[in-house]
């Protein structure tokens, strides 16, 4: 929910937290020479060092506990016959097997058509927004004016910190088929309304339109800082051999970047089953439904507004799984073909 | 070196696009923001572009008169700022322990904390557990529940990594224990990171709106974003008090536009002097070598 989509860039860190490992270990080492040889004092004094440590991890922990690991216990009800007046683990199992509700979820047409949904706006998603953001942090790159730079870097960051309800609010106002910005001006081109948001081949152009629009600019930071790493002694050879400015970005910055957007391919390979719910959610009527609905609008519908616990939980818990799976074949494909990976 | 004239018509090319990026960005916000400050006849007759046709504030008046959103502004501002100083407590408490080298069983918090970044049980079983924890409905929900983020967590942590070890050791052979290392070396040196984190929890927290509508009913504690859904799909109205019964048309889409500005502008006020913050944040350890 909050902050999922961010996920995005962390995994490249871990590589480099490796290496900081290895440092530490001499650390260690130089450590425990110094101090005094018996095994029991030793603890003693490493705890007098620094059970502060572990105070301060004490809340953390916590609440990694209790809001991450504890929900899991209530997986086991997307196998079992939920009850109000039971506790979970006394709950009696499903029908075939326990899974009688993911036999239930794929003959429920709902779930199929939110499935359906589901890979066709992630993969239009991926088709379209993934090299956007490439693109944009090229051109920024060839943008010789440093203040135009930073004003238009500042501006196109702006959509990423807007909610999708806010978006949504702006769209429905903007395209609006009679009063709306756009369509007034195809008016004015000669062109009849479009229904935007209200059709719904029309509502996928918008909805991956609006994905581009909120993330373009704030998703080229990270390849803005790959491009800044790239050595620039290789664009001084390249222009000396005459290379012009395509030839550059084609043949120094592609190459320059190109672990960056691996790792970052593969996240969003691994995303390819995961759904945003606020924006699918906030974008959507009741006219484009059957496009709309994805899988975390169908857990919400069925479980929480229609209290059907195990079905709701059996395809959150599918889609989880199958989100896993997902990424790590991502991954085990780009280590295939020679690169890094996430971790 | 001479300049061959290709390169310069390169330059205004790669100029003029980022203008249209830039008019991209920026016209449906002064658009809303044009809208906001018309007259709804103006707004009816389809007159109003990117400039206010017939100014007005009538449109905010309103929305500051009517109780339930000016609650839900003030409320939603508290939200976010004991969400926002919770999670840079619990963000800094749980990364700082774990850039210990020596701490023992480091690598088990560590595989414990990431797991549930790969995995997560979803969303009906958090919705069972605040059911069973009572936290459902209760203004608790909306700062409890979400209020460590991974990914947050390891920025805080790699930036932490990046402060010598040795101003550690130095202060460690004084005498000083971990906290006060913490205390008075690592959160001194820190700025650019807490302001990042505070930025993107602030952030995360004023547009919050799934939480809301999965966990609470409580109208009173709903926050903006919740209102403003329900406002802009009709399901709820501005209350006009002052004309009876009667709202002339076109009213409603300058209440819409007007509560849209209200939601939208504290984020807009503030993002812009955190840039040069939240950049080095968001790259963070990202790419190295």
């Amino acid at each position: 929910m909050l902050g999922l989509s961010r996920q995005q860039s962390t995994k490249c860190l871990l590589p480099q937290r490796q290496n900081m490992m290895s440092k530490g270990d001499t650390t260690v080492k130089t450590v425990t020479l110094s101090s005094s040889p018996g095994r029991g004092k030793k603890a003693v004094a490493y705890l007098k060092r620094y059970w502060t440590l572990y105070l301060l991890l004490l809340l953390p922990i916590t609440y990694f506990v209790i809001f991450k690991y504890v929900p899991m216990q209530y997986i086991q009800i997307a196998f079992k016959k939920y009850s109000i007046v039971q506790n979970v683990w006394e709950m009696p199992w499903a029908d075939n097997n326990g899974f009688e509700y993911f036999i239930k979820a794929f003959e429920n047409k709902d779930f199929l058509n939110a499935l359906r949904n589901t890979i066709m706006l992630n993969f239009l998603d991926l088709l379209c927004g993934f090299p956007a953001p490439i693109i944009l942090a090229l051109l920024l790159t060839e943008l010789p004016f440093p203040r135009y730079k930073r004003v238009t870097q500042t501006i196109a960051y702006m959509p990423h910190f807007l909610s999708w309800i806010i978006i949504a609010g702006l769209a429905k106002q903007l395209f609006a088929p009679t009063t709306g910005l756009v369509n007034n001006f195809l008016g004015k081109l000669g062109v009849d309304p479009v229904p935007f948001l209200n059709e719904p081949i029309w509502w996928v152009v918008t909805y991956i339109a609006l994905g581009i629009w909120q993330s373009v600019g704030w998703n080229t930071i990270i390849y803005l800082a790959a491009i800044a790493g790239i050595n620039p002694e290789l664009y001084e050879a390249a222009s000396m051999d005459g290379a012009g400015r395509l030839r550059k970005m084609w043949h120094i910055t592609l190459p320059g970047i190109r672990s960056t957007i691996v790792v970052l391919l593969i996240l969003s390979l691994g995303r390819i089953l995961g759904s945003e719910f606020d924006r699918p959610y906030a974008l959507g009527n009741h006219m484009v439904n059957n496009v709309s609905n994805v899988i975390a609008i169908f857990v919400y519908k069925y479980g929480i507004q229609g209290l059907q616990f195990s079905l709701a939980t059996a395809v959150g818990l599918f889609q989880s799984v199958v989100c896993v799976i997902f990424l790590f074949a991502a991954n085990a494909l780009a280590k295939r073909f020679g690169e890094r990976g996430v971790w | 070196m001479i300049k061959s004239k290709k390169t310069k018509f390169g330059d205004v090319v790669v100029a003029f696009l980022c203008l249209v990026l830039i008019l991209v960005c920026l016209l449906p916000m002064l658009n809303v923001l044009a809208r906001s400050l018309s007259s709804s006849e103006a707004l009816i007759k389809n007159k109003v572009w990117l400039w206010p046709n017939g100014f007005n504030l009538d449109a905010y008046k309103m929305v500051l008169k009517d109780s339930k959103y000016t609650w839900s502004l003030i409320w939603t501002a508290i939200l976010t700022v004991i969400g926002t100083v919770l999670s840079l407590l619990m963000t800094t408490i749980c990364a700082y322990p774990l850039t210990y080298d020596k701490l023992k069983g480091r690598r088990f918090f560590n595989t414990l904390i990431i797991f549930t970044m790969y995995f997560n049980a979803g969303t009906i079983p958090m919705y069972l557990l605040l059911k069973d924890l009572d936290m459902l409905n209760r203004p608790v929900v909306l700062i409890v529940p979400y209020c460590l983020s991974v990914f947050n967590m390891i920025i805080m942590r790699s930036f932490f990594y990046n402060i010598p070890q040795s101003l550690r050791e130095s202060a460690e052979l004084d005498g000083a224990g971990p906290i006060r290392v913490l205390v008075s070396i690592y959160l001194p040196m820190s700025t650019p990171v807490i302001a990042t984190l505070a930025l993107f929890y602030a952030v995360g927290r004023w547009n919050g709106f799934s939480d809301s509508l999965m966990f609470m009913k409580k109208r009173e504690y709903y926050p903006i974003q919740h209102w403003l859904y329900l406002l802009i799909n009709s399901m709820t109205r501005i209350e006009t008090s002052t004309q009876e019964g009667f709202s002339p048309p076109g009213l409603s889409e300058t209440l819409k536009s007007a509560t849209i500005i209200f939601a939208t502008v504290p984020i807009l006020l503030v993002y812009p002097w955190l840039q040069k913050y939240f950049i080095t944040g968001a790259t963070l350890g990202a790419i190295k070598e």
